[in-house]
């Protein structure tokens, strides 16, 4: 049982449905932004996706093939690390369903590289069955810079430092290789559901 | 680069209020025994959980201020009104005695380490002095030599947290500049407007080795713009954002 803190009450209890908003997290209407450096602007002709690595072939789309891709816009919910969680988003992309079957694999893992240096780690299952996606819209509009323009990636049931900004490809690989913040304390694989925010949770 | 202080499953820990010191209307330090406290590294972060006493529980990060030490640990929190945790962290209530519990340190990134060569640009926005400190504070208790640059930047002399000590600390490699946003005290010789490409190219005429920015979005972003717009290389600059929530 943990320590009762002597006139706490809380004031955002009862907030969002109890199965939309995962063990440790509130909701925010507002957008915040986190990033380990400043965040890069590359023009979208000089902007591709490649998938790489442990792949029969090496597949790259231009910003015009990428574009020309079937998209879809969609709604969820995200989950940050930092205990924020925001309902009901409104992103428009392409599924990675769609870039990976274009591709030839034996391995079981992905890590996504970014404009920036930032790289991280996801699970190719992950990525898979429409739960995951690149994305260049939100909430209407072009995605800005600030927020992974032009494309990011998007892995709503995973916490939101895996939704790597600025995205410029796959790289496939054997293991399980952790990325930026992998590297850096936070945990391998990011489920809210089962709070794995940390090494070791 | 992960330290030894973040290996191994992070655990809730009861962390009881020693001090409470005032720093500013809005921002107070917590000093705070924890016990079996790894230790922790300058710029990093940790977790804190208040529970209720139905079992209600809340979360939110918090930067360190103190310089890594074993035994206790220094926060400064600024009270955000409509927030639910730090109305209570920096509120007139919590006394010496009280307890919460806190699950760190957090971040193996946004980290300062002494024996690193070359100068170092910190720059700040409001309660973004934080992390930083714990920087300055360590730089001084090791009497390090490394030569550092402080851009605080402050809506006013009396927004500006842990001024005293900065100023004491002043001299010997160490130069705290501020700049006051919103007004400024009679004979006020400090800068007077918003961190910009100009005034960190007056600050930093030349890219430092490090560089740390810390504060609100907007803040961070401009300033971490302007300096690649000077030139400054991306991966020598390290940011942390405080988001427009939080609380």
């Amino acid at each position: 049982m943990p320590i009762v803190s002597r006139g706490f009450k809380g004031k955002r209890r009862g907030e969002g449905p109890s199965d939309r908003v995962p063990p440790g997290q509130y909701l925010t209407d507002d957008f915040p932004v986190l990033s380990a450096g400043p965040t890069p602007h590359t023009p979208v002709d000089q902007w591709d996706f490649t998938i790489t690595g442990e792949v029969d072939e090496l597949t790259r789309w231009t910003w015009d093939e990428f574009r020309a891709l079937p998209s879809e816009t969609f709604t969820v919910d995200i989950h940050c690390v930092t205990k924020w969680s925001k309902l009901d988003t409104v992103w428009e992309g392409v599924r990675l369903d769609t870039l990976l079957e274009r591709v030839e694999t034996a391995v079981d893992y992905a890590t996504a590289y970014c404009d920036g240096g930032y790289t991280t780690n996801v699970p190719l299952a992950d990525l898979a069955g429409g739960r995951a996606w690149v994305v260049y819209g939100y909430d209407g509009e072009l995605l800005d810079p600030e927020h992974g323009g032009p494309a990011r990636l998007l892995v709503p049931h995973l916490y939101f430092w895996k939704s790597a900004k600025w995205v410029r490809g796959l790289r496939l690989t054997a293991t399980d290789e952790p990325g930026f913040w992998e590297s850096n304390g936070y945990n391998l694989y990011g489920d809210p559901w089962r709070e794995q925010r940390y090494w070791g949770d | 680069m992960a330290g030894a202080a973040v290996l191994g499953r992070l655990t809730w820990r009861v962390a009881t209020v020693l001090d409470v010191r005032p720093e500013t209307a809005r921002a107070k330090t917590l000093v705070l025994g924890v016990d079996g406290w790894p230790g922790h590294r300058a710029g990093q972060h940790l977790d804190v959980r208040l529970t209720s006493e139905d079992g209600y529980q809340a979360q939110r990060s918090y930067s360190i201020a103190s310089a890594p030490r074993q035994d206790r640990l220094e926060l400064t929190v600024e009270r955000i009104d409509d927030g639910e945790v730090s109305p209570y962290l920096a509120g007139d209530d919590l006394r010496e005695g009280d307890r919460f519990e806190v699950r760190g340190p957090v971040g193996g990134y946004f980290v300062w380490r002494s024996d690193a060569a070359g100068d170092v640009l910190l720059v700040a926005g409001g309660s973004g002095i934080v992390p930083l400190m714990a920087m300055v504070r360590q730089r001084a208790e090791e009497t390090s030599p490394v030569p550092t640059r402080l851009l605080y930047s402050a809506r006013s002399w009396d927004d500006v947290i842990y001024r005293d000590e900065l100023e004491r600390l002043a001299g010997a490699g160490f130069e705290p500049l501020f700049t006051l946003t919103r007004s400024q005290p009679a004979g006020w010789t400090g800068y007077a407007r918003r961190v910009d490409a100009s005034l960190l190219g007056e600050v930093a005429p030349t890219p430092p080795a490090a560089t740390f920015v810390c504060g609100p979005t907007p803040f961070v972003e401009a300033a971490a713009s302007a300096l690649v717009g000077l030139r400054h290389p991306p991966e020598r600059i390290k940011t942390e954002r405080f988001g427009p929530t939080g609380g």
